[in-house]
């Protein structure tokens, strides 16, 4: 048996022989000395710096949403100041403009489909985290998360198509004549169908999924013991959720809403397509109306001048504000019960 | 002791009276949540049943190859609009997909850090834009400047949407693979750039195009952002510098305008669009859970 | 008991080898310390390891010989807030001077780990010439590398066994068969030390065998340092034997010394079972 013979201890670099020329034996040994270390080093580097400038280009970009839309709405803003948040005057012709229409379009839209949504959404995240038998549990929450995956320009058609005149024809009369709402403000005037309340319904059910995955996701989250605890208590089961464990998952749950909060302030095209695109603030539900979203997509090929352009800018950068701390707020209430986010 | 007994016997449990109502309350609240299961899904059954009556009808091969007629005449197709779609998609895919990835690896690899969790929150919010928003941003920002409307802008747009959903997979799909496999990399000589393209990107792959996939389909889907960038063309056009025809802005033309033919072909490109969409959500699901099934081997 | 140890030994204490002259150790380490932040894992190590022996590190769970194993291929500082103090000399040379590159080490001390880790998007052939496709140098081309590839292979005792489907994924064989073409792409860069931390622990005893009859035959071409919790495998497969306790060594001897006349009473102690 050879005794392997060592090299002498040169900082050389490694010869450029391929090891399969190396016998098994006794390995042609080469100092591992200073190799490439500029080339790996180098290389390292480059990774590191590629992968963290990719990585900037997530707040960059935000910041440069931010500041053009900002910039090219700054001079509405400065024309017409705080008035441009509350009155009600569009007027293009006249180069008058006011987006409280918009805003309040917006506002009410949103909390219809929250207030139709929200029990929904709930409801069957309770049904699937607690109630239902596992061979129902996947399927059902596929089927409910699909709902997400729908375009928007989709719930359009089929709001135009189909529920509008399901609107018009069977259920506003059914509102305003045989429940007698049409006494109320809420109810009242013409109903062609376009409408806030046609918004607010196809707004409904586009919010849904989203409310109803978060709040499956916060519930699952809530450890078995809580449920267990309740229960050896003697709590039946609804009053295991009730009292162990929403309360557990509560700021999830909310956070869950007001990420579909967030959604409905922004969606454009169904809403667009439905709700009529009237600059009008009227209490009725019947009555067509505005969003900022749908304002935007209805005007902006035709702006007619610097100001219009601006004002809808200006519309764009309020509802861009806004969505922005409405998501902020719903991703720290979910981050806060651990769940993950959606 | 026996009159003891029956007397306990005979008395009423203390919670008896109360246990009734609250047991029958339970149950109702029990089917209450299963209808409000059942309910949310309605919505979905009807707009695909809706889709698939409406649709069907006017859905052919035709649809697929020949461009749209004027107006007056049935028939016709979409093929502009396709092609448009596919085109406005690899122009996404190249700025979204770079991005993506490569934020997604840097919040896999230095995850902990400040800078990190910043990144990672921001593009949740990034997720959360209007995408009406990114409509007129992209506007400002590719279309006034250049005085016209492209497909690049249009694609650009739709690209940046793609980032925050490519980034999060990416980072999750990465975080999956396990450290010891980092480890036998370095162990071998590989240099860190090395094994994390070559060994720890590529052993994540396949989940990330699985989530690359779904952001496509969203995207896929969006009119908003286009409206004001790519803007539409009745023509065949493939010139990324001009205005180019896409499916969901023909659809939402076409919906509101006043002609029936054109009616029928909207609900036909609807229907193309929806079984995109629904055929790719539908395979992630199930890619991603074999993927699963396998990593607990 | 010891005596059992050791006559169940394998035939690497029954033919001494007739060299008259020391060779020159393949590695050594100088005052060694290993940190994790602040916890202090190995502690003042200086050893020397001979060329063309096998070397087993043996002690009880946390003793730090799994760290100072790390250490010989500079994978312990791969570990966050990881740190070294001290020398480790390979041909002489301090591995951590700034000079050396710790990326050309590892193609001259390999390792081989616990679990069995193929690089699962690759196949078998693939796997085992991974660590070539980072060598520096003119690239192989393919009968090279398939050379390569079958040499480690029979090294690693896999040939037989996976001859016929080199092309498939390395994830479709067994635990034991990983295990194995972890060695072999250990192999194929030809190093001059294979380090393995507790090789067999994942393994069944038909393929733990295997492993050890080839660290038998590895000695004939390289240095092998094998960390192992299993004190009969260490009786079977070394020459030197190495005991730490608590990051300090406390002992190392041959073998055969080590197993029936232990000089420091915490190797007794250990090897005869009481604790561990």
């Amino acid at each position: 048996m050879q005794t392997p013979t060592l090299p002498a201890t040169v900082t050389t670099p490694e010869p450029r022989t391929p090891p399969a020329l190396a016998a098994p034996l006794a390995g042609s040994p080469a100092p591992p000395a200073r190799v490439s270390i500029e080339g790996t080093v180098v290389a390292d580097r480059v990774y590191r710096a590629a992968i963290l400038g990719f990585a900037l280009c997530v707040p960059i970009l935000l910041l440069l949403i931010f500041v053009e839309v900002g910039i090219a709405g700054w001079p509405a803003l400065r024309q017409f100041g705080f008035g441009f948040l509350t009155s009600s005057t569009w007027d293009p012709v006249a180069g008058q403009f006011g987006a409280a229409p918009a805003i309040a379009g917006t506002v009410i839209t949103s909390i219809i489909a929250l207030v139709i949504a929200t029990p929904l959404a709930l409801g069957g995240a309770i049904f699937l985290s607690d109630f239902a038998p596992s061979w129902v549990r996947q399927p059902l929450a596929f089927l409910i998360d699909l709902l997400a995956a729908v375009p928007s320009v989709v719930y359009g058609l089929w709001g135009v198509f189909f529920l509008l005149p399901l609107l018009r024809e069977d259920v506003m009369p059914f509102l305003r004549d045989t429940l007698h709402l049409g006494a109320t403000p809420f109810f009242r005037g013409p109903a062609y169908g376009p409408s806030v309340l046609a918004a607010g319904l196809i707004l409904s059910i586009m919010v849904l999924p989203y409310i109803a995955a978060v709040s499956r996701e916060v519930l699952m989250a809530v450890p078995r013991s809580q449920r267990e605890a309740a229960l050896a208590l003697g709590a039946t089961r609804w009053e295991t959720i009730t009292g162990a464990v929403i309360p557990f998952a509560r700021s999830g749950i909310i956070g869950g809403v007001i990420l579909g909060l967030g959604r409905a302030l922004g969606e454009t095209m169904a809403v667009t397509m439905v709700i009529g695109n009237r600059h009008e603030l009227s209490a009725s539900l019947f009555a067509p109306g505005y969003t900022m979203a749908s304002l935007i997509a209805n005007e902006f090929s035709e702006a007619t001048s610097d100001v219009h352009l601006s004002a809808l800018m200006a519309v764009g950068f309020v509802l861009l504000l806004i969505t922005l701390v409405v998501n902020a707020v719903a991703r720290w209430l979910v981050w806060q019960t651990g769940g993950s986010r959606s | 002791m026996s009159a003891t007994v029956a007397r306990m016997q005979d008395a009423p449990h203390p919670r008896a009276r109360g246990l009734a109502r609250r047991r029958a309350t339970s149950y109702v609240m029990v089917a209450l949540t299963c209808v409000a299961a059942s309910l949310a899904i309605v919505p979905l059954v009807a707009i695909l049943g809706y889709l698939i009556r409406q649709g069907a009808g006017a859905l052919s091969l035709d649809f697929f190859t020949s461009m749209p007629r004027p107006v007056g005449e049935a028939g016709g197709g979409m093929a502009n609009a396709i092609v448009g779609t596919l085109i406005l998609i690899g122009i996404a895919s190249a700025v979204g997909l770079p991005v993506g990835i490569g934020a997604g690896l840097y919040l896999a690899e230095r995850g902990g850090t400040r800078l990190a969790n910043l990144v990672r929150f921001l593009a949740d919010v990034l997720n959360g834009l209007p995408s009406i928003v990114m409509g007129i941003f992209a506007w400002e920002f590719l279309v006034r400047p250049i005085g016209h409307f492209s497909a690049l802008a249009g694609g650009a747009a739709i690209g940046a949407m793609m980032i925050p959903l490519v980034t999060r997979t990416t980072e999750e799909m990465v975080r999956t693979v396990p450290q010891s496999l980092r480890e036998a990399a370095l162990a071998l000589g590989f240099p860190r750039w090395r094994t994390s393209l070559q060994i720890v990107l590529r052993t994540a792959m396949g989940g990330i195009v699985t989530g690359v996939l779904v952001a496509v389909a969203r995207v896929a889907g969006e009119t908003a952002p286009l409206l004001f960038t790519a803007f539409g063309n009745q023509f065949f056009s493939t010139k990324l510098t001009q205005p180019i025809a896409a499916l969901p802005l023909q659809l939402f033309v076409y919906a509101i305008s006043p002609y029936d033919e054109w009616h029928a072909q909207a609900w036909a490109g609807a229907l193309v669009l929806i079984a995109l969409v629904l055929v790719i959500s539908v395979m992630s699901r199930f890619v991603v859970r074999s993927k699963h099934g396998r990593a607990n081997d | 008991m010891t005596e059992a140890i050791v006559r169940s030994a394998s035939p690497a204490e029954d033919a001494p080898r007739a060299r008259e002259q020391p060779a020159a150790p393949a590695m050594q380490t100088r005052a060694l310390h290993a940190y994790f932040g602040a916890t202090h894992a190995v502690r003042d190590v200086s050893l020397e390891f001979p060329a063309n022996e096998v070397t087993a590190i043996i002690g009880p769970s946390g003793c730090g010989k799994s760290t100072l194993l790390r250490c010989l291929n500079r994978m312990h500082e791969t570990i966050p807030l990881a740190r070294v103090e001290g020398g480790v000399l390979f041909q002489s040379q301090n591995i951590y001077s700034p000079d050396v590159d710790p990326i050309a080490l590892r193609r001259h001390v390999g390792m081989v780990f616990q679990r069995p880790t193929p690089f699962p998007t690759m196949s078998i052939r693939d796997n085992v010439a991974a660590g070539l496709r980072v060598q520096p140098g003119e690239r192989l081309d393919r009968r090279q590398v398939d050379a390569i590839v079958e040499r480690a292979l029979v090294q690693a005792a896999l040939w037989d066994e996976v001859k016929d489907r080199l092309k498939s994924s390395a994830t479709g064989i067994s635990g034991g068969q990983q295990q194995r073409l972890c060695i072999a792409r250990a192999l194929a860069t030809a190093p001059q030390v294979l380090l393995l931390d507790e090789p067999t622990a994942s393994l069944d005893p038909l393929s733990t065998q295997k492993v050890e009859e080839l660290v038998y035959e590895l000695r004939k071409s390289m240095t092998v340092i094998i960390v192992t919790h299993n004190m009969q495998q260490a009786a079977r497969v070394s020459d030197r034997t190495v005991f730490m306790l608590s990051g300090e060594m406390v002992e190392t001897a041959s073998t055969r010394v080590m197993f029936t006349t232990p000089s420091d009473a915490r190797t007794e102690a250990y090897i005869t079972g009481r604790f561990g």
